[in-house]
């Protein structure tokens, strides 16, 4: 196992695990969600592939009212 | 009349931008946005929040806005370019409301994080509808960038003040020839015909509806006061004097 932190909360993870697999295992929104590792953002479209590293920190966000 | 509101090479028929922030609930906040007839609205992106309210996009979807997402909360370029980015994969679309604070207490614009964050997103292909302070020189400047729009602060955000400097909101209509949206400050329907008046294409609020005793009723005023405002900056006022000048003849008048 692997540690990774997501939204600033430690998360063990399995090894190879990937950003996809990552967002199957949390309560996220059908659509309107982004995702940035370490700062740098990572496309939906790179999800299936962006294999998570141990200390990773991961952003998922999605909408909300503002503006 | 041909009164056509493009922004960005998208055609509105509605010069009323509303932002989604403050609603109490979304059931409150779409029965105002359709009140409102707007078909632009903000919204912003946080960290995903299990005990928030879904459907945030359902709600938008249903009432056929065009989405405008926000770089609310960023202090600096390389946090609202970032935050820009994440907001196009998120919602498919390159249109951004560049706000780059530069101070917590009046949440106005940090002018040198701004620039420096409107010439990246512009490069990177961006519509970029900067929110910016009164000041006509800054917004020249951002137009120069290629920004679609300057959205000059009226007073700062959520104060209901209105517009301060008038003087200096008709003063950038004059340096810019992008689209003018007054955005923040607006706090009743006469400080939004105040900006038609003043020659702003649009005007962009939220709090004033959102947070308002009835925002379904706000949102209705607010939809009449830019058609308003609009329609009187167009018509050519009368100039202003300091005496009375008689609108009925004095020719005519019998003598006794």
């Amino acid at each position: 196992m692997i540690t990774v932190v997501v939204n600033d909360r430690p998360r063990p993870t399995r090894r190879g695990e990937t950003v996809a697999d990552l967002l199957a295992t949390l309560d996220v929104p059908p659509r309107g969600v982004a995702v940035a590792v370490n700062g740098e953002v990572v496309r939906r479209t790179d999800w299936p592939a962006h294999r998570l590293l141990d200390g990773d920190r991961v952003e998922v966000l999605t909408a909300v009212q503002g503006g | 009349m041909d009164d056509r509101f493009v922004l960005g090479g998208v055609e509105f028929g509605s010069r009323l931008i509303l932002g989604t922030g403050g609603a109490s609930s979304l059931h409150v906040l779409e029965q105002a946005l359709l009140a409102g007839g707007t078909e632009l609205i903000t919204l912003a992106l946080r960290r995903i929040d299990p005990g928030l309210p879904a459907g945030l996009l359902d709600v938008l979807e249903r009432c056929g806005v065009r989405l405008l997402p926000n770089t609310a909360g960023c202090y600096t370029a390389a946090d609202a370019v970032r935050t820009a980015h994440l907001a196009r994969d998120a919602f498919d679309t390159d249109w951004i409301k560049l706000e780059v604070i530069g101070d917590d207490r009046t949440l106005l614009p940090d002018a040198v994080e701004l620039l420096r964050a409107a010439e990246r997103l512009v490069d990177d292909g961006f519509t970029v509808l900067p929110y910016t302070t009164d000041d006509p020189v800054l917004a020249r400047r951002l137009a120069d960038l290629g920004c679609a729009a300057v959205m000059p602060a009226g007073a700062p955000i959520g104060s209901g003040l209105g517009i301060s400097n008038p003087h200096h909101i008709a003063l950038i209509r004059e340096a810019v020839r992008c689209p003018v949206i007054l955005d923040a400050g607006i706090g009743t329907a006469s400080d939004a015909a105040r900006a038609m008046e003043l020659g702003c294409d649009a005007v962009l609020l939220a709090s004033a509806v959102t947070r308002a005793a009835d925002p379904v009723a706000m949102a209705t005023a607010m939809r009449h006061a830019v058609i308003a405002g609009r329609l009187a900056s167009q018509a050519g006022r009368i100039p202003v004097r300091r005496h009375a000048l008689a609108s009925t003849p004095a020719d005519g008048l019998p003598t006794w």
